[in-house]
């Protein structure tokens, strides 16, 4: 008899990956389709970025999917220049966090822009990314 | 209520501590902290340890080790880990364990031992404090999650500047060069500061603590005990928050809101405001979490920070010292440790022990001490 199957997608994510299973483990099956997703409550309205399969305002797991559009703002930003074990060759890069009002996205500023021509404040989109390594991914890009 | 004492602390020296085990660094600080007290091994009743991780220590139960070190078995004892404030979060369940009744006389230690490993997985370990599953993936580090509070904090208050973070370096480091236990004896000039490589733009090197080998331990009494002790200190006040683990939910990047409400807690439960407070500790991992703190704790208004420390407010003489022990900076930031050697660092400021670095005539004084990025934070408030 097969083995039965695990479900791990999630390792699929990021240069370095902790997770391998998680219930929003279809958030990498819509990156692989080039969608950034989050979820919504669908009892209570609540939004979450990163997705959560569980609502931590009125405790329902009636969730649906929604994508990451249109921009977000600047709200911070870092260029690292040392980095953990495993992104050495990823280095330098630089982090930030976009605010889309309803929820933020926290991620990588793409290799095009310079730290020095990011403003706190200005408009980025966030866009799904295959890295170099094959791990799926998602970028802040201009407009 | 009756009230916890604190009647003897000892630290180990802090640094790079090569050919030291956890145990071992742990024994050094236990030993002063007993002499202190003068108490014998045997009259303590029970133990605590705060130690953040088990990567560092490499070993589970690295609080187990320790115990049987301290020839401490078969006394109760279990571990507290609560990131970089296990420590505080040790001495909080301290103070909780004399308050039940169960204990009169507690042991408390804080060790980490960090340079076992070399510095990217070291920065691995610390980056993996953060959202392993959603940040960690895309290579933050522990000073990128800092450096994220400062690129919005010097955007957000246009008055303040990389000067300012610079000068938080130039304090700290001065007074490390007065405390014989930091790791760090070493001054820093402020166009140093400036020019030191950048780690996570904008933070250079000078504005990022040390990663460092060390132990601190304290006894704790209750109030009926603690009279055949002279100079017991007092904790008069305790505040914990919590804040989100992903960054990318926090409410602000110019403030932690578990400090604010920490501090809320301990001010209320001291009957103390901001203002009466002699000397202070705060949770300087990053030079722009020291700034943070003066406005989260009240010392200043929002955005005038950077006031404070221009006007070397926060230096010995002026209006609220802080980090005279050198900070995390300088003295070091053994994580595990770092909360119970700044409740060992005020005990001793309270008795005016401190020598070049005491604050003359204090009475009242304060720690801040933040796990992670701001996801535990515990102020705790002393008097004399």
């Amino acid at each position: 008899m097969a083995k039965k199957e695990v479900d791990d997608r999630f390792k699929k994510f990021g240069t370095v990956s902790f997770t391998a299973i998680t219930k929003t483990n279809d958030f990498i099956s819509y990156l692989e389709k080039g969608k950034v997703m989050g979820t919504k409550c669908k009892e209570c309205g609540a939004i979450y970025f990163p997705p959560r399969s569980d609502c931590s305002k009125c405790f329902n797991s009636n969730m649906e999917w929604f994508e990451v559009t249109g921009t977000g703002r600047l709200l911070s930003f870092s260029e690292l220049k040392y980095g953990p074990v495993g992104f050495e060759d990823d280095l330098p890069y630089t982090i930030a966090l976009l605010d889309y009002d309803d929820y933020k996205v926290f991620g990588r500023i793409s290799k095009d822009i310079s730290y020095e021509d990011l403003d706190v404040g200005m408009e980025l989109k966030t866009e799904f990314n295959t890295l170099p390594n094959g791990q799926l991914s998602y970028v802040f890009k201009s407009p | 209520m009756p009230r916890v004492a604190v009647v003897g602390v000892g630290i180990s020296k802090f640094g790079r501590r090569k050919g030291v085990s956890l145990r071992e660094l742990t024994f050094e600080a236990f030993k002063e902290a007993l002499e202190d007290a003068q108490i014998k091994k045997d009259e303590i009743q029970s133990v605590i340890t705060g130690c953040a991780s088990d990567e560092f220590a490499m070993a589970n139960q690295p609080g187990a080790q320790i115990q049987e070190y301290l020839g401490l078995n078969p006394k109760p004892h279990f571990r507290v880990e609560a990131a970089c404030a296990s420590g505080s979060m040790a001495v909080r369940a301290g103070w909780m364990t004399i308050q039940s009744g169960l204990a009169d006389i507690v042991l408390v230690n804080g060790a980490e031992k960090m340079t076992e490993v070399s510095t990217p997985k070291a920065t691995e370990i610390m980056g993996k404090f953060g959202d392993s599953t959603w940040e960690y993936p895309f290579g933050i580090s522990f000073p990128g999650y800092y450096a994220m509070l400062a690129s919005n904090y010097l955007a957000t208050y246009k008055e303040s500047g990389k000067t300012d973070l610079a000068k938080i370096a130039v304090k700290n480091h001065y007074y490390g060069t007065l405390n014989p236990k930091a790791h760090m004896q070493k001054i820093v000039t402020e166009e140093q500061a400036l020019s030191g490589f950048i780690v996570a733009y904008p933070l250079r090197l000078h504005d990022c603590s040390l990663i460092s080998d060390g132990a601190a331990s304290i006894v704790m009494v209750s109030e009926k005990v603690a009279k055949r002790f002279d100079k017991p200190i007092w904790i008069t006040g305790l505040g914990a928050g919590s804040e989100t683990h992903a960054i990318g939910r926090r409410k602000s990047l110019t403030s932690l809101e578990s400090a604010c409400v920490a501090a809320d807690q301990a001010y209320k439960m001291a009957g103390i405001t901001p203002k009466d407070v002699d000397v202070a500790v705060v949770h300087d991992c990053f030079t722009i979490a020291e700034l943070i703190a003066y406005e989260d704790l009240g010392f200043c208004k929002r955005g005038e920070a950077p006031i404070l420390i221009r006007n070397k407010d926060t230096y010995l003489d002026g209006l609220i010292p802080v980090n005279v022990d050198g900070g995390l900076k300088a003295k070091g930031h053994p994580i595990g440790a770092t909360g119970v050697a700044m409740t060992a660092e005020i005990v001793k400021q309270l008795r005016g022990e401190c020598g070049e670095r005491q604050v003359k005539g204090a009475k009242i004084g304060l720690s801040h001490n933040v796990g992670g990025s701001g996801q535990f934070t515990a102020v705790h408030i002393y008097e004399a």
